[in-house]
């Protein structure tokens, strides 16, 4: 497909009997803001699993900035340009912030000590976090946790950055704070898939959304087309 | 790279100190002792590569250890092979050990790792026992080469392990001061999370595990000359498992320093011990120091220190 930048082609994965995805196609066109949505246990963090590469085994095809990576392991990828953050943050216990993000500058963008720690620096700036850049995480709030995650997925120099339920927990105006921060990452031309059960974040935000039930794609499009789909609220709500 | 070339110079220094010592000819069961706690510097920072730097904890150490011991035995009975392509030997067929338990790490971590490598240590020990070739379970004498370049052979065998363990902790200064020494502490923090942020973390693992089990062959091939006497129950002992270990988390773990001051320490206890009191009392007194620190001191004297400036 021209123009995109992920293309995930038929991908289906099982867990012994379970097939949590069942043939899985879409694609993210470069510079978009993507949502992926779906009721718990839909298969949304297995997707992702399967595009960062966390996850292997499955069948189908992913192609990437006009690669297949289906083989490729995860940190492949991400040198190539797919980060995501995690769901529930894992930082770099024993690590200061501003090591934490030294991880990602020196293995995936591959960037010289030297300019790594002006870089770390004003990532952590640029995210707020500044202040704490010679702290360990330990002492972090959680909005400030989510906050490293992107700060350290940053860092990793992103082409398509995938944030995993980087919002569950958060206050509204914390919402409205993340959701700030994403805007502006993708008016610098990163590319962003968003995993999120807050509607109201994911419908601002995304400009396509795809929605996951029981592992299959079962509807896509601008959120007033989702919003509208039969399908979706009867896999929400039921009948 | 600056910051290498003084620490190797004072790694020939300590080799220096290490012949200038022998030349002194005091008492020749310091020597004897000595020797012991190198060998245990050697087999504490080759611990530390792979547990203390990338968090496997290896319980398997007398497997590597016995395998240095062990190919020591078989190449003097097959050729009388000169100890440096004893201690090359013996490293490269732990080195292969340890990639093999590298791949382990791909399905096994945490304690089901470490009760994997203990579950391999008997498994080999159980192996050497039936090759009569080495020994089997009888043990095997081993006649040390006649005429030591320098002194008598358990000086010259002193002067040997100086040289492994500053070889053995300048190595592992490398490794924790280089990237794969951050990218080892990153898989230790958070495995998935490092590899999400592009650290290659089979390979760093492999590269721990076969660094870490070379050395521990090192210090295993002379073993079989300095015992002269090489049976699977002493080459096998656990001690060794329970002292990597111990002495590292005494120290610290997460510096090349930690495993020195642990291996130095509780080395320098346990001969004392074995001299003063009785040879058993080794073991109990590693318990005794081991669960005191992991009570009060979890990140070893280092940690300690570091806590108490800290305030």
């Amino acid at each position: 497909m021209a123009g995109a930048l992920l293309e995930v082609q038929g991908i289906v994965k099982r867990f012994g009997g379970f097939t949590a995805l069942n043939g899985v196609t879409l694609h993210v066109k470069a510079g978009e803001r993507f949502g992926l949505i779906g009721p718990n246990g839909s298969g949304k963090t297995t997707l992702i699993n399967c595009i960062s590469g966390a996850l292997a085994g499955y069948a189908g095809r992913i192609v990437f900035d006009g690669g297949d990576i289906t083989t490729l392991p995860a940190h492949r990828r991400t040198r190539l340009g797919i980060v995501r953050s995690f769901q529930i943050p894992k930082p770099f216990t024993s690590m200061t912030l501003q090591e934490n993000l030294d991880i990602p500058l020196e293995y995936a963008a591959r960037e010289r000590s030297r300019d790594a720690a002006a870089d770390a620096a004003a990532i952590l700036d640029s995210i707020g976090l500044g202040a704490k850049a010679h702290l360990k995480p330990a002492g972090l709030t959680q909005i400030e946790m989510r906050k490293l995650e992107l700060a350290r997925a940053l860092a990793a120099r992103p082409k398509l950055l995938i944030s995993d339920e980087a919002m569950a927990g958060l206050s509204s105006a914390e919402v409205d704070d993340i959701l700030a921060i994403l805007f502006r990452l993708n008016e610098q031309g990163i590319t962003i898939i968003m995993i999120e059960h807050i509607m109201r974040a994911v419908m601002r935000f995304c400009e396509r959304i795809a929605v996951l039930d029981a592992g299959q794609l079962i509807a896509e499009g601008t959120p007033e087309e989702i919003v509208r789909n039969h399908a979706v609220e009867k896999a929400y709500l039921g009948e | 790279m600056a910051r290498t070339v003084p620490a190797l110079i004072v790694g020939l220094l300590v080799v220096a100190a290490g012949i200038g010592l022998v030349t002194l000819r005091v008492n020749p069961y310091l020597y004897f002792a000595g020797y012991v706690i190198l060998q245990y510097v050697v087999i504490a920072t080759a611990w530390n590569i792979l547990g203390g730097y990338a968090g496997y904890v290896n319980f398997g150490t007398p497997a590597f250890f016995a395998m240095g011991a062990y190919t020591s035995v078989f190449l003097i009975q097959s050729t009388r092979a000169p100890l440096p392509v004893l201690i090359l030997a013996g490293g490269l067929v732990s080195a292969l050990l340890g990639l093999g338990i590298g791949y382990l790490t791909l399905r096994l971590r945490g304690v089901f790792f470490s009760i994997a490598t203990l579950a391999l240590s008997i498994v080999l020990q159980t192996m050497i026992m039936n090759w009569e070739y080495v020994g089997g379970s009888r043990g095997l004498s081993v006649i040390r080469p006649s005429g030591p370049p320098f002194g008598n052979y358990v000086m010259f065998l002193f002067t040997v392990m100086v040289t492994l363990a500053v070889i053995a902790v300048v190595t592992a200064r490398f490794i924790e001061r280089s990237w794969v020494g951050r990218g080892l502490a990153a898989l230790r923090d958070n495995e998935e999370a490092a590899e999400c942020m592009g650290v290659p973390t089979l390979r760093l693992k492999l590269f721990a595990t076969t660094i870490s089990g070379f050395l521990l062959g090192v210090a295993g091939a002379p073993f079989p000359y300095y015992v002269t006497f090489v049976e699977p129950n002493s080459a096998f002992n656990l001690d060794y498992a329970v002292n990597a270990l111990a002495m590292p988390m005494i120290g610290g773990t997460t510096s090349w320093v930690g495993p020195v001051i642990g291996a130095v320490l509780l080395g320098s206890a346990q001969q004392l011990a074995t001299v003063t009191i009785s040879s058993e009392m080794n073991l109990f007194i590693v318990g005794i120091v081991l669960v005191a620190f992991v009570v009060l001191a979890p990140e070893g004297l280092l940690g300690l220190v570091r806590r108490l400036r800290g305030r």
